[in-house]
């Protein structure tokens, strides 16, 4: 087991380095980033004095190694925008973010779990085909359409929650939904693909033939071995909510990391773009590292090798 | 390999092009109520959207500032004058929701064919080849994944600027990942089968190995993830034209229409509400043939 | 029909099956793969079913364990656990009856278990559904049974997970699982088949010496005719979902009485007395469709004592404990093998 962890670490290393990279040369895509900082109608003087400031006249290289060594160290520049620190602002939006990550991936299990096991269970009954009917529809959504759709009715018609902003919980309610629901199509799926294979195993004839309670058969035995892909699953997703957290974020205008994204992308403030990519990229990484992790723990074959 | 990998090569099932060829296709595929509605509600779509200039009763461009925000006919005064109304620019919404398909379905065709060749070739090679192949196009693939991909499109769009085509080749750049990992399965899976061993021992050379024998018998699988990617692309973008970084007024996209009705949704939700429903329904209808077909392929029908 | 006719349970009697019946759903029309099969075992007794792959001895006994799939309908006349009805059993009433007072084990020792709970985590579960009680009691039952099965080093075994343990090893812990309740009844669906040879024989051995040991009813389904020459009291023949002939080990090995049991005895080679280079009997033609309606004899098409009666209706014949279905009594002595 310590060995498969020391070998995905290694791996996660490497991935992070070159998506650092990859955020690096993000700035230079417009060309010459002195001019792109500098903003339209800047005299040639303030450009030079720009390029001198922050090194563009450097070899790319030596940039990239400087630019890594300090943001590693927790200096991300300084935000063009707000005209303060980077590293401060981007780390006080990260918790908003990752706390409707977090409830958004739990919404989308809360939802999926359930619906997937019962649409194994009861295979090609009406059940599992309302239960695909609603992953089809989910899936056919758009969020941010969705996300509006909840304003209308939630805040709007029945007026139970506030339209936009953050501070209370009731702020994270419908952003929390509009995120999840996307998630939870996928999930159920691959819980009920999953499920139905491991409802034809050996191991759960012998469950049934000791007399155990169903309960105990489909949730004990049958959903533990069933979950495994789940894990890996829900990693990706995480990854793929506080992406998208973009645009739910910025329609709620929810305090967090997507909207300063948005923000940061409007105002053209290229040092905070730079490194919200940089940040939600390695999350990502070593999110992926922790699924990695926990998939080799919840496999016995594995765990003790 | 990466756990993620492992997890979007699960849907690959063994099947393909033999499975399709199996007697009695057309009753599968007429007994398939799915591939049946989604194929047709998405040829429906494509007519209406190609042959916009014959259905549109009116230019999607023209504003008429006289006629502002009136609504669908089903409303109080609306009238069959304009069935669904007109923006608050007074342009005929009906005419801009079949333009609008235009441009999705322009979308979605364009980036599954970009992001396909790119993910299919690096897919077959990592599968065919093998070994250091392999390991190079499995950790591009990692990296790739572990980027948000609406970030970086914004990104992107804000530094060059937005437009149709600026969507179409960022997102076509973006989204070979899927076809990467599928292809790269599939391929490996039709390595080790006979006629590739037959093709090889023959002599013939590895492109045409690739092409001839491998490629045909990906095919199905290929096509499938290319329904699926032609629909996220089509939502990516309608978020991005959402943000305002997408596709740029006048054009009807259904996204940057949604995005101009916002603030008048309280009052004229169909504003909102048809472009929405048209995104889900092309959605909607692209998923479903997409499941069918995967249906088509798996040997015993649904998994 | 019933082979050996009874009008009361004898007392003892553990199992008692009358004109079990089971239809598989096919597309092609219900598959009658368990067709009127009738059989009792006694305490302390055992009863090998036995026949080639698909003659249904398998679904026979999932159907005694109601553990059919769904596409399997059942029907009997009767079908009793000391004397309860199975048939007209809610499933809750099922649930407390299997594992409980009535156990299987099956043939694949490697998936029977599931791979990711302990050892002891299995073993354990059973007891406390069935018994309550408490983990403590539970525990104390396991490393008694695993050593009554001959798993040394209990107490650690229990802590470990399948995939660390052999094949002989799983099947003998699959037994002591089947028995943490203390069952009447065992039904083993070819519990030796999978393993190796010399493994075959201790099980079979370690589940003889069980039987004698806890007095516990026993079916053992298999398609060997040597497994039942080592450990059967009673022996079922079953060809195409029929049982065609019954009785004691010794008297159906001594004396077969049904073509189909003397073909299968004939392939056998017996030290001894099967000349080397000699021709192994074999049984010429295939086993007949199931789907659809089967009228008289399953077996007269590759029967070499064949009349034209037998394809109408066959009778069951009897002598003493023996039964068997025939037209014929006695089947003429066999040429020299």
């Amino acid at each position: 087991m310590f060995a498969y962890i020391l070998k995905r670490l290694g791996l996660a290393i490497l991935v992070a380095l070159a998506v650092s990279m990859i955020a690096f040369l993000l700035l230079r895509l417009s060309g010459d980033p002195a001019i792109a900082l500098a903003g339209e109608g800047a005299r040639q003087a303030d450009i030079e004095l720009i390029r001198k400031t922050y090194g563009f006249d450097r070899p790319l290289p030596v940039q990239y190694v400087e630019w890594l060594g300090k943001t590693v160290r927790g200096d991300f520049g300084e935000s063009v925008y707000f005209r303060s620190p980077a590293a401060p602002l981007i780390f006080s939006k990260l918790q908003t973010t990752m706390m409707l990550g977090v409830f958004a991936l739990a919404f989308a299990l809360f939802i999926s779990v359930p619906l997937g096991v019962a649409a194994a269970v009861y295979r090609n009954s009406w059940i599992d085909r309302l239960c695909l009917a609603l992953a089809v529809v989910g899936q056919a959504l758009p969020n941010f359409f969705f996300a509006l759709l909840l304003i209308m009715i939630f805040s709007i018609w029945l007026r139970w929650l506030p339209v936009s902003g953050s501070g209370t919980w009731q702020h994270f309610v419908m952003p929390t939904i509009a995120l999840g629901y996307y998630a939870a199509p996928a999930f159920m799926r691959l819980i009920r693909a999953g499920m139905i294979e491991v409802l034809e195993a050996d191991y759960i004839r012998t469950a049934r033939a000791k007399g155990l309670p169903a309960t105990q058969v489909i949730f004990k035995h049958a959903l533990r071995n069933a979950v495994v892909p789940v894990v890996a699953l829900a990693a990706v997703q995480l990854g793929f909510l506080l992406g998208g957290s973009v645009v739910v974020e910025t329609i709620f205008a929810l305090d967090g990391l997507g909207y300063l994204a948005y923000q940061s992308i409007t105002f053209k403030d290229f040092p905070v773009m730079q490194n919200i990519v940089l940040l939600l990229s390695v999350t990502y990484v070593v999110l992926t590292l922790a699924s990695d992790i926990a998939n080799a723990w919840l496999d016995p074959r594995i765990r003790v090798a | 390999m990466a756990s993620s990998m492992d997890v979007a090569a699960v849907a690959v099932e063994p099947g393909g092009l033999t499975t399709l060829a199996a007697p009695g296709l057309a009753r599968r595929v007429w007994k398939n109520k799915a591939v049946v509605v989604g194929v047709g509600l998405l040829l429906l779509i494509v007519i209406l959207g190609v042959f916009a200039p014959f259905f549109a009763p009116y230019d999607p461009y023209v504003q008429n500032l006289e006629n502002r925000t009136v609504p669908p006919f089903w409303y109080d005064g609306g009238s069959w004058v304009h069935p669904l109304g007109t923006d608050p620019l007074g342009r005929d919404y009906l005419s801009r929701l079949f333009y609008g398909a235009r441009i999705s379905l322009l979308i979605g065709i364009s980036v599954a064919i970009m992001s396909g060749l790119i993910g299919t070739t690096m897919g077959m090679l990592a599968g065919y080849f093998g070994g250091k192949t392999d390991l190079v196009v499995s950790f591009l693939v990692t990296t790739r994944l572990s980027m948000p991909v609406i970030l970086v499109a914004l990104a992107t769009v804000a530094l060059i600027g937005g437009s149709l085509w600026v969507v179409i080749m960022v997102l076509g750049l973006l989204k070979w990942d899927r076809f990467a990992v599928v292809m790269r399965s599939a391929t490996q899976q039709v390595r080790s089968l006979d006629y590739v061993a037959a093709a090889q021992a023959a002599g013939a050379s590895t492109p045409r190995v690739l092409l001839g024998e491998v490629l045909p018998n990906v095919l199905p699988h290929l096509i499938v993830v290319a329904t699926l990617e032609a629909a996220s692309a089509i939502l990516l973008e309608a978020a991005l034209s959402f943000l305002g970084l997408g596709v740029q007024p006048p054009l009807p996209s259904w996204g940057l229409m949604i995005s101009e009705a916002k603030s008048y949704m309280f009052f004229s939700f169909w504003l909102i509400a048809l472009p929405g429903a048209a995104l889900a329904v092309l959605i909607f209808s692209i998923n479903l043939a997409g499941d069918g077909l995967r249906d088509l392929l798996s040997p015993e029908g649904r998994a | 029909m019933s082979a050996v006719l009874r009008e009361e349970p004898v007392p003892d009697t553990v199992l008692d099956v009358q004109e079990l019946s089971v239809d598989i759903a096919t597309p092609h029309g219900p598959l009658r793969a368990v067709r009127e099969v009738s059989f009792q075992v006694k305490r302390g007794e055992t009863l090998c079913i036995v026949g080639e792959s698909g003659c249904g001895k398998s679904i026979t006994s999932l159907a005694v364990m109601s553990l059919l799939p769904a596409a399997a309908t059942r029907r009997a006349k009767k079908l009793s656990l000391l004397g309860e009805d199975l048939l007209k059993a809610t499933p809750k009433r099922v649930n407390a009856l299997r594992g409980n007072r009535m156990a299987m084990i099956f043939q694949e020792p490697m998936t029977a278990l599931n791979p990711a709970y302990t050892i002891g985590d299995q073993l354990m579960e059973v007891h406390l559904v069935h018994r309550g009680g408490g983990a403590a009691k539970a525990r104390e039952r396991a490393i008694e049974l695993l050593g009554k099965v001959g798993i040394a080093s209990a107490g650690e075994r229990l802590g470990q997970f399948p995939h660390q343990l052999s094949g002989g090893l799983r099947q003998r812990v699959m037994i002591a699982m089947a028995l943490m309740c203390g069952p009447e009844l065992l039904v083993a669906d070819e519990p030796s088949t999978a393993l190796d040879v010399t493994i075959q024989a201790q099980i079979l051995r370690l589940l003889a010496d069980l039987q004698s040991d806890l007095g516990i009813a026993m079916v053992l389904i298999t398609h060997d005719l040597g497994v039942v020459a080592r450990i059967a009291h009673r022996v079922a023949v079953m060809y195409a979902g029929e049982i065609v002939e019954e009785g004691t080990a010794e008297s159906v090995f001594a004396s077969p009485r049904h073509p189909y049991t003397r073909g299968l005895l004939s392939c056998i080679p017996v030290p001894g007395r099967t000349e080397r280079g000699g021709r192994l009997g074999t049984i010429a033609g295939v086993v007949p469709s199931l789907i659809g309606d089967i009228r008289g004899c399953s077996f007269c098409d590759r029967c070499a004592y064949a009349r034209p009666e037998c394809a109408v209706a066959v009778p069951v014949r009897h002598e003493g404990a023996h039964a068997w279905r025939c037209i014929h009594h006695e089947l003429p002595a066999e040429r020299a093998a």
